[in-house]
């Protein structure tokens, strides 16, 4: 089958590899009918997240059809029916899974030791996202094996198009559960920092969950002009203070809710002298992410209220202000998301026609272009805000 | 055998392994900008750590501390060069190579009995450029915004029904289990 496979920093290519094959019986294999390009995955394409390895075939959002299943799958699946794969391995009955605390799930990472080493505790095993969360193939290819089956699955109707489910296996829940953690009020303000794929998401949950004002933050038009669409006040952080414009939005009292959906590579910019030192530091290896979202979250953020940050961090930073976070009193909420969590309410609300998530796709491509589409995305050419891959 | 085959050994026996490699997302301008950002480390650390032969060949005797900022820069210029910033990188490092070569034409004085060797390194000097200034136009054009078509979306609000009827209509929601959750 062909696969996009991870081969060194910036090198993607369409490989031909050899099939996934069943070796638990509950596993499942899944011909993927599409797939799409993460903001997180850049992180991988960077070389910036550690213990990828040549060879490992790239994608944790994808959906298709099941072609084959273990004979431990017990009827939960079986061929023919149509899947979206969430992007966390889960399952299903651990206490953490019991919990509904899906991404960190104590029996799927099939790399433990490493995980325990490097995290402390593991966390669930992830599909194409490194040697740390398992060392899962992924699922930009014609094929996926989905470990767990009986539990890592969300069965999905006939008659809705690939594009309106097909993010229910990352970008949906990942913003919906961005905006839940705000605890959002009728009276708040939220703001959002990155107004991709995910900050487009966890815009349009803030709307339905009923935040009074939700504030986009980015500096590419057509971003910004998707987050006006989807509701949002924007700010474009190029011609425009940020802080001084929420400040002005809020009546000097700062956003109730903050969501950092740009994660650990901040834009850089000579404006901000801190996203260069950071970024010199990262070179240097004595940083790993730039976290200057995080810092003006919580300079600006009002006292007593709380960041959210879907946005993905690998490892360490520096110069987070704690004497800010900690007189403010502001709660911090984080973690990978718990897709199968949401998944069940967001299905219904796409039914019921409460969102379209397909509105997100910019771009759509075969898997020979996914390597080219790679560089599209990360240089923001074409006004490319998604992109989705048909194997 | 290469790294990918090698790596396999991280990998179970049911997971797919690489067949036959296709085209890379590497353009021949990353290739270019990873050989001149590994030769700018080589390059680097030989004038940091060895400036006296340098100088001495070039008959530049009493430029060592000179030499040893040189090669500062360029391990500085090779980090940015292999990193994301690539293009940043070998813009750097043309600037350097213009500043190598105004240090290399003052020390073609007709009373330098190394004036071969420095005519010899100036030539290499522009040769290097050369590759520079090619790697730096490709990777800077590559890396542009302004390849392809530029849109708005204001017409994708991702809800059927209206902005106006989205807002709030989540506003009821309760987290699944969280009451069972609570109560247990």
């Amino acid at each position: 089958m062909r696969a996009l496979v991870w081969h060194g920093k910036e090198d993607i290519r369409c490989d031909t590899v050899t099939d996934p094959e069943i070796e638990d019986p509950r596993d499942a294999i899944v011909k993927v009918t599409s797939c799409a390009i993460c903001g997180s995955d850049l992180h991988l394409f960077h070389n910036l997240i550690p213990a990828m390895l040549p060879g490992d075939i790239m994608g944790h959002e994808m959906m298709g059809e099941v072609v084959e299943v273990g004979h431990g799958v017990n009827g939960h699946l079986k061929k023919g029916d149509r899947v979206v794969v969430p992007f966390t391995i889960i399952c299903g009955q651990c206490e953490q899974c019991r919990r509904g605390n899906f991404s960190v799930c104590e029996v799927t990472n099939r790399k433990k030791h490493l995980a325990d080493k490097v995290f402390g505790h593991a966390t669930a095993g992830l599909f194409g996202y490194t040697h740390l969360t398992g060392g899962y193939p992924g699922g930009q290819a014609e094929y996926v094996r989905v470990p767990f089956a009986d539990a890592t699955h969300v069965k999905v109707p006939d008659g809705i198009p690939d594009e309106q489910l097909l993010f229910l296996g990352d970008i949906f829940p990942t913003g919906w559960q961005a905006a839940v953690q705000c605890d959002i009020e009728p009276s708040d303000t939220v703001a959002i920092w990155g107004c991709g794929p995910v900050g487009q998401m966890a815009i349009r949950s803030a709307v339905l969950l009923g935040a009074r004002q939700v504030v986009g933050i980015d500096r590419l038009d057509e971003r910004l002009s998707m987050a006006e669409a989807g509701g949002a006040i924007t700010i474009n952080f190029q011609e425009e203070s940020v802080v001084e414009r929420l400040d002005e939005l809020t009546g000097g009292k700062g956003p109730d809710k903050c969501i950092d959906a740009t994660g650990m590579e901040s834009h850089v910019s000579w404006s901000q002298p801190d996203t260069v030192l950071d970024r010199a530091k990262q070179m240097m290896m004595m940083e790993s992410d730039r976290p200057h979202v995080l810092r003006e979250m919580i300079y600006v953020c009002r006292p007593a209220g709380v960041l959210s940050i879907p946005g993905v961090y690998s490892g360490l930073v520096d110069k987070i202000p704690m004497g800010q976070l900690m007189n403010k009193g502001l709660t911090v909420r984080t973690g990978q998301t718990h897709v199968n969590r949401w998944t069940e309410d967001l299905l219904h609300r796409i039914e019921a026609g409460q969102i379209d998530p397909s509105f997100v796709v910019t771009h759509r491509v075969s898997l020979e272009d996914g390597p080219a589409m790679y560089k599209v995305f990360r240089d923001k050419q074409d006004s490319c805000v998604k992109v989705v891959l048909r194997p | 055998m290469t790294m990918t085959h090698f790596s396999n050994i991280a990998r179970s026996d049911g997971d797919p392994k690489v067949v036959r490699s296709g085209p890379s997302s590497l353009a021949a301008s990353d290739r270019l900008a990873k050989a001149l950002g590994w030769f700018s480390l080589g390059l680097g650390l030989t004038e940091l750590l060895a400036p006296r032969s340098i100088t001495r060949a070039l008959g530049m005797e009493g430029k060592e501390n000179l030499v040893r900022t040189y090669g500062a820069r360029e391990i500085l210029s090779g980090i940015l060069s292999l990193s994301a910033e690539k293009q940043a990188g070998l813009w750097s490092r043309v600037a350097g190579d213009g500043v190598d070569v105004a240090t290399l034409l003052t020390a073609m004085r007709e009373d330098n009995p190394k004036r071969d060797n420095v005519a010899a390194a100036l030539a290499m000097v522009l040769g290097v450029t050369a590759l520079d200034l090619i790697g730096a136009q490709g990777t800077t054009a590559q890396r542009s915004r302004n390849r392809g078509e530029r849109r708005l979306y204001f017409d994708r609000s991702g809800y059927p029904q209206g902005v106006q009827a989205a807002r709030g209509a989540a506003r009821n929601f309760v987290v699944a289990g969280e009451t069972e959750r609570m109560a247990g």
